[in-house]
């Protein structure tokens, strides 16, 4: 699956689109395909205060619990109420109709610092290395 | 003839129904005498509100039904008693049928915790001997029982900490918590309103004292460190980590869960633990299948005695025990009673039966793991080579090339007779096999053990699908355990809306 050239993307594997003052969150197909088949999705309330690198909700995969990571701070005007009855849409299209949270951004020059596509798609291929090494 | 063999199928073991199922109107498992006094009116005596009715969707059944539907489900069960069960970090070990015994005894399995002290003289003095035990063991100075499990433990241990950071002014507001760490770790830090700090491993699979010592700022309460860790390693820093934290008023939290690796030879409390919790129903033989009961004691230094939870088992003059509940410092009670009682008594007979030779069930857990390991390092990739101690964890990285994970070899083990290994954990290994024998095995079961795993290893090359689409030796074949998770049925209904609740 390919990168949305579009998107940013964090250490933590979260993506990040931004249009006019709302920002989408994901996680990228690389956590989905690390994480295994998505069973449930916790997220946060509307209008909860996201804070950056902190966690906002958790993933739970027939492996494990996984938190996920704020990209940027702001707060949340939507959560994706999709996900309660097909949580597989994570793993299906972890870009798309697996998104999780919309936000309004707390100070959008936050998203300018993370990856964009490329520095992600090489950032995840040392993490493989890593792996199989 | 189709008919026949239908009554056929439906006569073995193998397929045995819910008991909701094989209940018809009438039937019954009891037969009550005539009555020998007046008859009496319920709704006239109790009044109309509190007669019963039926009770819907109540099986009935007639005795023999009961007995070989719950028999028959027994025969469907893995345990211990049946063969090797290398549950990593779970030390399911055998649990001696002497405990049975003494747990059963008529003076301790009758007693009441309602009963007066002066009449419970010897059961306090089983507890009393069994906190003796646990502090020489430990090589701690205060101890208390009630906890029902390890988590239980470790929240009780964290609220320890918490009173004397609150006692000092200052609750303090982070737990560091290495990767390596039990999941319940973080959770436990979580529940006691900590904010959790991750630590990372190093390659070794230890604490980086370097990055350590800029962690450990003034607002760290605690660290909490699992030891030996997931991977089954032993920290070897252990008292410079302590050093550290003590150096800045932060103390250390050890997961004991571990602790069948090193009873008999190293005491946590030489070492610089504050704190820790023991799993009796682990490291200490009672029985843990199902959830329990369990028993997750905390033992700690002189510093958190003060706070300890009520009530404490004390000495009174003339050797009379009592349970002292008229403590100011105290986090208060956190079980009913004294704990689980009669696990307490397991874990004591375990201790007594063996006596210094707890030592050498230590040393043979120890080398039963490194046994496996020897046996399987050719045919699993071992990402972490520190010595291994009670455990060792493998990852499927050489079978992922063709196609096989962790899980795939743990469903192709049920297949050769064992219980699976865990798998997938410890997460900082990606597709872990973690594998722990304990010292219940001998060396005929850990030959025929390796020798399933190498040949799995080998089916993974030469017919990878055999063990991709594994078991199949099972009465049901692989499960769909994510639809199970995504699409949960909690509860049972009657055939009629029985599509509905399959939906």
């Amino acid at each position: 699956m390919s990168y949305p050239t579009q998107f940013r993307y964090s250490k933590d594997h979260e993506w990040i689109e931004v249009k006019g003052d709302v920002a989408t969150v994901g996680i990228t197909d690389y956590a989905q395909s690390e994480l295994g088949d998505v069973v449930f999705v916790e997220m946060p309330a509307v209008g909860t205060q996201v804070v950056t690198g902190k966690s906002f909700g958790s993933v739970e995969s027939v492996k494990a619990v996984s938190d996920i990571y704020a990209p940027a701070s702001g707060e949340v005007v939507e959560a994706n109420g999709g996900l309660k009855d097909k949580p597989e849409a994570i793993n299906t299209d972890p870009h798309g109709t697996g998104w999780l949270i919309k936000m309004k951004l707390a100070n959008p020059a936050e998203v300018a610092a993370l990856m964009d596509a490329a520095a992600y798609e090489t950032y995840i291929a040392e993490k493989k290395k890593e792996a199989s090494a | 003839m189709s008919e026949r063999i239908k009554k056929a199928t439906r006569q073995t073991n193998q397929n045995e129904g819910l008991i909701f199922e094989k209940s018809s109107p009438g039937k019954r498992a009891f037969e009550l005498p005539p009555l020998d006094v007046p008859a009496a009116d319920p709704a006239k005596a109790l009044g109309e509100a509190h007669r019963r009715g039926g009770v819907e969707g109540f099986p009935e059944v007639s005795e023999i039904e009961v007995i070989r539907h719950f028999t028959r489900l027994s025969t469907w069960n893995y345990a211990i008693d049946l063969g090797m069960y290398p549950l990593g970090s779970c030390t399911m070990k055998y649990n001696p049928r002497v405990n049975e015994f003494v747990a059963r005894l008529n003076g301790i399995a009758t007693e009441h915790p309602y009963q007066p002290q002066e009449l419970s003289q010897g059961c306090l003095k089983v507890l009393q001997l069994l906190e003796k035990c646990l502090l020489e063991i430990t090589g701690m100075d205060a101890i208390t029982l009630q906890p029902a499990a390890g988590a239980q433990g470790e929240l009780t241990g964290l609220l320890l900490i918490r009173a004397h950071h609150t006692k000092n002014g200052n609750p303090r507001k982070k737990v560091l918590i290495p990767d390596s760490a039990h999941g319940t770790n973080p959770a436990t830090a979580v529940i006691a309103g900590y904010e959790v700090e991750n630590i990372k491993s190093n390659a070794e699979g230890q604490v980086d004292l370097a990055h350590l010592r800029e962690q450990v700022t003034p607002d760290v309460a605690a660290l909490m460190l699992t030891n030996p860790s997931t991977l089954g390693i032993f920290e070897q820093q252990i008292p410079q980590i302590a050093e550290v934290l003590h150096a800045k008023g932060a103390l250390l939290y050890m997961d004991g869960a571990n602790m069948n690796a090193l009873a008999g030879i190293t005491k946590p409390g030489d070492l610089g633990v504050d704190v820790m919790h023991l799993n009796l129903h682990k490291t200490f033989s009672t029985p843990h299948g199902g959830g329990g009961p369990g028993a997750g004691p905390v033992a700690m230094k002189k510093i958190l005695e003060p706070y300890l939870p009520v009530p404490v088992l004390a000495e009174k003059e003339g050797g009379r025990l009592a349970l002292d509940f008229q403590r100011k410092d105290s986090i208060g009670r956190v079980r009913a009673f004294v704990g689980n009682f009669g696990v307490l008594v397991r874990a004591l007979a375990y201790i007594l039966a063996y006596g210094p030779g707890l030592r050498q069930a230590t040393e043979d857990a120890v080398m039963n793991a490194n046994y496996i390991r020897k046996g399987l390092e050719d045919a699993f990739d071992l990402p972490y080579t520190k010595p291994s101690m009670h455990e060792v964890v493998f990852s499927d990285a050489i079978q992922k090339k063709n196609g096989v994970s962790t899980m795939d070899i743990a469903k192709r083990l049920i297949d050769y007779g064992f219980h699976p290994y865990t798998t997938a954990f410890p997460l900082i290994v990606p597709g872990a096999l973690m594998i722990e024998p304990t010292e219940s095995e001998s060396i005929e079961e850990l030959d025929l053990f390796i020798d399933a795993m190498k040949s799995i290893a080998l089916e993974a090359t030469e017919t990878p699908d055999l063990v991709k689409t594994a078991p199949h030796t099972t009465r049901v074949r692989r499960l769909d355990e994510v639809g199970a998770a995504r699409k949960p049925i909690l509860r049972w209904k009657p055939s009629g809306k029985r599509s509905e609740a399959a939906d």
